[in-house]
């Protein structure tokens, strides 16, 4: 469906009109988080740790304020100590106690990056000479970067009163590991003892890096009066607000953020860094600062997504169905407890409809930087392993590998490991959708090989506030907020024309303020034109209401008597009275003699998000001289929903696709000896170019979300869930060796096929 | 904080004197791909920069009896669409073409890519391999330098104070002579060289009787692997000859474990690159075209 109209019944739904902020985007004249500017500002940086793990001893900053042209300089003792307090950040769950360490080291540095003092200063110039002249005196600590490592009982301890949650009884001793949980579904063990066939295999992955292009920036300007103003490139304005009012005893209301465009975050822009400094330094100063890191300072002290190992155990009938299941996740969470273990778990076996599972994770901290969100945090490091290990069976099995997970498909009703009983799902119609594609009913060209995997992911609902206003012309503003980093105005724009009955280009949609709008959780989740797509349904509803009223006062009529349809007020029946149809334009035009402006408001604590499946297929070929793989085709299905705008959902398949394929291959963090990471830049931490890959192509499944109006389902995170086992499963099925160990880079293949092959010529 | 001279340089005595004023503080200025983001990332602070793009034998190509001389300057998308050039020797003008991005290519330089002295240069093997010689001018005048002599280190060419590079030679080719240039990089593009050989063979009938091989990200510079060459001499590139050139590259590896690649994987790269560009030379002379190899 190109072009076309994906549902006959709606006039806006399924068309692909352009994006309200595009032409913006592309003449350059959208503002990103470094293009706002305030007169008199100055420039904050920050000086960071150099030791992986160090005692601060002591921290010198008078050379550095004494330096003509630095305004203020701030360290630990400038943020008030900060309780033991566990707060959501979209889909990841952090403790105000370490956030306030994680923008600013307190007792030790625990990352190589870490921050340690921040100036500001009337140049940049100035600035870099100011971090230059801070005396920080470090007891550099033994450092620990691997999981297995920080696992080991004679490891260096980060937190020293950090004692194991969820184990009983309770160790005694402090460890890197802070947290153990366990899903339990019937008996595991029962499981196996019926098992015909039983795989059992260990995998890793490397921590990676979100890779928005646009690094981190905050603009801060405070006042005398104590009122706040930020400019900041998030995910999430009222989080940065939430975050920066504890962290710096403030009110809420006392600041007010305004998020600017966004170049991505993908998860990674749902926590603060460079905010909270911006503002203590102004306040310090009195004069506006900003803020802007560096790509390497992006690197080793923003985001990224944990790595981690997996064992997974699967048993199965001869027949294919899987009869139990286990897993074991150990996860990095960087320096701060707080890895994605919890959803990594839930998501292990999410896809499949199994009697008896067990599954057990761990969150263990290390001397990294501190995890971030990351599209379907958690979920793609389970999947390489359970989505690969399926592979191994339906080859052990002689199964096609879509027709296995057919015959294990979760279904409605069926019961998950974590508790949850799924609504209407579209797992099967996603497989079936692969099963009849073009692509997979054409085999693999000669000398290419062709894997398939399936993902899962929950989304999420939770708290939006939005608003609709009528001008006086006719026309219609929408007001939310959440930053748009996927298309989200577009969307809420075409169910507000939808709903109203009037063009799209009619609807103006704006991202208000922290100040302008009321709270809405963070763009996370998948959740904006699910939620908030619901809030704003409802506050255009709210007006259509109000509408409504105003009609039936022209017409000298009760409100019940008029109708709403195809934008016009109508008379319920002939009962009512015979009138002219009043347009949306002709009831704006008379409101002041009825009543005032016309507004809709909405605000909702919204439920029941339909969680989706992904279904990807990857051909490919192994150069087995060089380890160089070539993606040759790729699609990836998925069940969307409704998808509101085609180009969008399809948009955020391709993304989400080409993202897991660089988790695939190349992408991941490298730490030398010292404990610091190796490769802070685009260059050596190397994600696809366009050149890398063919055009992604896309099935839009549409199984509708029963909870939302217009079957709205989020679509933004199953798609990076399936890539990593779609391209191993292809990888091994091409050169007849199971890779386990992420990311399948040209020198680890190559060691693989040379470890497979008797040495030939060369000895 | 020091204050930045930015200087126009005429012509090349202009810029060698300029060169010399600047008491060691002075940088070149061709393209200024390796210089300006030196600067941002603060690894380089010059105190004159002397820009030579206005100096017209810097930036020209020319043809005399069969040699091409490129000046130092010359921007890669230009050689890139020398007819003459890209025929006498395309391996030459593949590497040079790879270096950086399509934008990049608009403004970097050979004479560039060879100061910048990165033993992962993607034109130096080629260059190398051409038998390339170097001409610099300096304050007590001009020397041709063997391209394979010009660098001595990461970082480091064989440079003396107030020298400048002034331009490339390309030696005039026989009959049945071609080039080719293959590295390997993880990515299609926007990458650097895991390891890059350069191969120029010149052949009669199906037998090499002049054969050439520069060897690059495997040592602290760019190799002559003079070995390699001996092995493909004489033969019809049969595949005891590759075998044995293959393996003379990875004998004449010197790598580092790192970020871009182990020193078992390089060594065994060296080797599987040197027989796919000879026998991408080879091709060549034959009349079989090559394009897009990475």
């Amino acid at each position: 469906m190109p072009d076309g109209h994906s549902h006959p019944k709606y006039k806006w739904i399924g068309t692909r009109p352009d994006r309200p902020d595009g032409a913006d985007k592309v003449t350059g004249r959208a503002r990103f988080g470094a293009d706002f500017n305030l007169p008199g500002q100055l420039v904050g940086k920050v000086l960071r740790s150099p030791h992986p793990h160090a005692i601060i001893a002591s921290i010198d900053t008078s050379k550095a304020e004494a330096l003509a042209g630095v305004k203020a300089v701030v360290t630990a003792k400038d943020f008030p100590e900060q309780a033991n307090l566990i707060v959501p950040t979209g889909e990841m769950q952090v403790n105000l106690r370490d956030i306030t360490r994680n923008v600013m080291a307190r007792e030790k540095a625990l990352y190589e990056g870490h921050p340690v003092a921040a100036v500001a200063a009337t140049t940049e110039a100035v600035a870099r000479a100011a971090l230059a002249l801070i005396e920080v005196r470090y007891e550099v600590l033994p450092h620990v970067i691997d999981v297995t490592d920080a696992m080991k009982p004679d490891a260096p301890v980060l937190h020293d009163h950090m004692i194991t949650e969820g184990v009983t009884p309770a160790p005694t001793k402090a460890s890197n590991v802070a947290k153990r949980i366990e899903f339990k579904k019937g008996d595991a063990a029962a499981g196996f003892a019926e098992a015909e066939v039983v795989i059992e295999k260990d995998y890793t992955t490397q921590a990676v890096h979100q890779g928005y292009i646009e690094p981190h920036a905050a603009l801060a300007s405070a006042s005398e009066d104590g009122q706040v103003q930020v400019w900041s490139t998030t995910q999430g304005h009222f989080q940065v607000r939430g975050f920066c009012a504890k962290l710096l005893n403030l009110e809420t209301s006392q600041i007010r953020v305004t998020p600017t465009e966004i170049g991505g975050g993908f998860g990674g822009k749902t926590v603060v860094y460079l905010e909270p400094l911006a503002i203590k330094l102004s306040q310090k100063s009195g004069r506006p600062v900003k803020m802007t890191m560096t790509r390497e300072e992006v690197f080793r002290a923003s985001g990224p997504a944990p790595g981690g190992n997996v064992k997974v155990r699967i048993g199965a009938k001869k027949d294919g169905r899987i009869v139990a299941a286990e897993c074991t996740v150990e996860m990095q969470a960087g320096a701060f407890p707080g890895s994605p273990v919890g959803p990594a778990c839930m998501c292990a076996y999410a896809c499949y409809d199994i009697d008896n599972i067990h599954i057990v994770g761990f969150d263990v901290v290390s001397n990294r930087p501190k995890v971030a969100a990351y599209r379907a945090p958690g979920a793609p490091i389970s999947a390489w392993a359970v989505e690969s290990t399926l592979d191994m069976l339906a080859l052990q099995l002689g199964m096609d590998p879509i027709d296995l997970r057919l015959k294990n498909a979760a279904k409605k009703g069926t019961k998950t490991a974590y508790g949850v009983t799924f609504n209407t799902i579209g797992l099967v119609e996603t497989l079936e959708a692969i099963k009849n594609s073009e692509h997979y009913r054409t085999p693999p060209k000669p000398g290419h090989a062709r894997g398939i995997a399936a993902g899962f992911w929950f989304n999420v609902g939770a708290d939006s506030s939005a608003a609709s206003h009528v001008g006086e012309d006719g026309s219609v503003t929408v007001i939310s907020g959440n930053p748009d980093i996927g298309g989200s105005r577009a969307s809420l724009a075409l169910m507000a024309a939808e709903e109203l009955g009037v063009d799209y280009e009619k609807v103006r949609p704006v991202i208000a303020d922290t100040a302008s709008i009321g709270f809405n959780f963070v763009t996370g989740g998948s959740r904006v034109t699910f939620a908030t797509g619901l809030a704003v349904v409802n506050s255009v509803r709210d007006m259509i209401r109000e509408l409504k009223v105003r009609a039936g006062k022209i017409w000298n009529v009760d409100p019940e008597g008029v109708i709403w349809e195809n934008g016009m007020a109508k008379p319920a029946g002939s009962n009512v009275g015979d009138f002219e149809p009043l347009s949306l334009a002709q009831i704006a035009a008379q409101a002041g003699k009825t009543g005032g402006p016309i507004n809709g408001h909405a605000q909702l604590n919204v439920t029941g998000a339909g969680p989706g499946f992904g279904v990807h297929c990857c051909d490919l070929s192994v150069d087995a001289d060089t380890g160089i793989v070539t993606i040759d085709r790729y699609t990836a299905a998925q069940d969307v929903g409704t998808a509101i705008h085609p180009s969008y959902v399809e948009g955020q398949l391709q993304g989400g696709a080409v993202q897991g394929i660089g988790w695939a291959l190349n992408e991941e963090y490298i730490y030398n000896a010292k404990g610091r990471l190796d490769n802070p830049g685009f260059l050596d931490y190397r994600m696809p170019v366009a050149s890398d890959l063919p055009k992604i192509e896309t099935i839009l499944v549409e199984v509708l979300n029963p909870t939302h109006p217009y079957g709205v389902r989020g679509v933004g995170e199953v798609p990076i869930v399936p890539p990593t086992a779609a391209v191993g499963n292809a990888i091994s099925r091409a050169i007849g060796i199971r890779m386990t160990d992420l990311p399948m880079s040209p020198p680890r293949l190559s060691e693989a096929i040379d470890e497979a092959t008797p040495r030939m010529a060369a000895d | 904080m020091s204050e930045i001279q930015y200087r126009t340089a005429k012509n090349i005595k202009e810029a060698v004197t300029l060169m010399a004023a600047a008491k060691g503080k002075g940088y070149i200025l061709a393209g200024g791909t390796d210089l300006l983001v030196q600067m941002k990332a603060g690894t380089r602070e010059p105190g004159t920069i002397i820009d030579v793009k206005k100096i017209p034998e810097m930036v020209r190509i020319t043809e005399k009896g069969g040699a091409f001389t490129i000046g130092a300057a010359t921007p890669a998308a230009v050689i890139g669409e020398h007819p003459t050039l890209r025929k006498a020797w395309p391996g030459v003008v593949e590497a040079i073409n790879l270096i950086g991005s399509t934008q990049v290519q608009g403004r970097a330089s050979a004479g560039g890519n060879l100061c910048n002295a990165s033993p992962a240069a993607d034109s130096v093997p080629a260059l190398v391999a051409a038998g390339c010689v170097v001409r610099v001018q300096g304050p007590e005048g001009k020397r041709d330098i063997p391209v394979e002599e010009f660098n001595v280190g990461p970082g480091k060419t064989s440079l003396k104070p107030g020298e400048i590079v002034v331009s490339l030679t390309l030696p005039k080719r026989p009959k049945n002579a071609s080039d080719a240039y293959l590295r390997l990089i993880p990515r299609t593009e926007m990458d650097i060289a895991v390891v890059g050989v350069g191969v120029s063979l010149a052949m009669k009938g199906d037998k090499v009787v002049d054969a050439r091989v520069g060897l690059g990200a495997v040592a602290p510079t760019v190799l002559l692997v003079d070995k390699a060459a001996k092995a493909l001499v004489g033969s019809t590139l049969d595949d005891a000859a590759l075998d044995a050139a293959a393996q003379a590259c990875s004998d004449a590896c010197k790598p580092i474990d790192d970020k871009r690649g182990t020193v078992k994987y390089r060594t065994k790269i060296a080797g599987v690159l040197l027989k796919r560009a000879a026998m991408i030379a080879r091709d060549r002379i034959n009349g079989i075209e090559h394009r897009g190899h990475r």
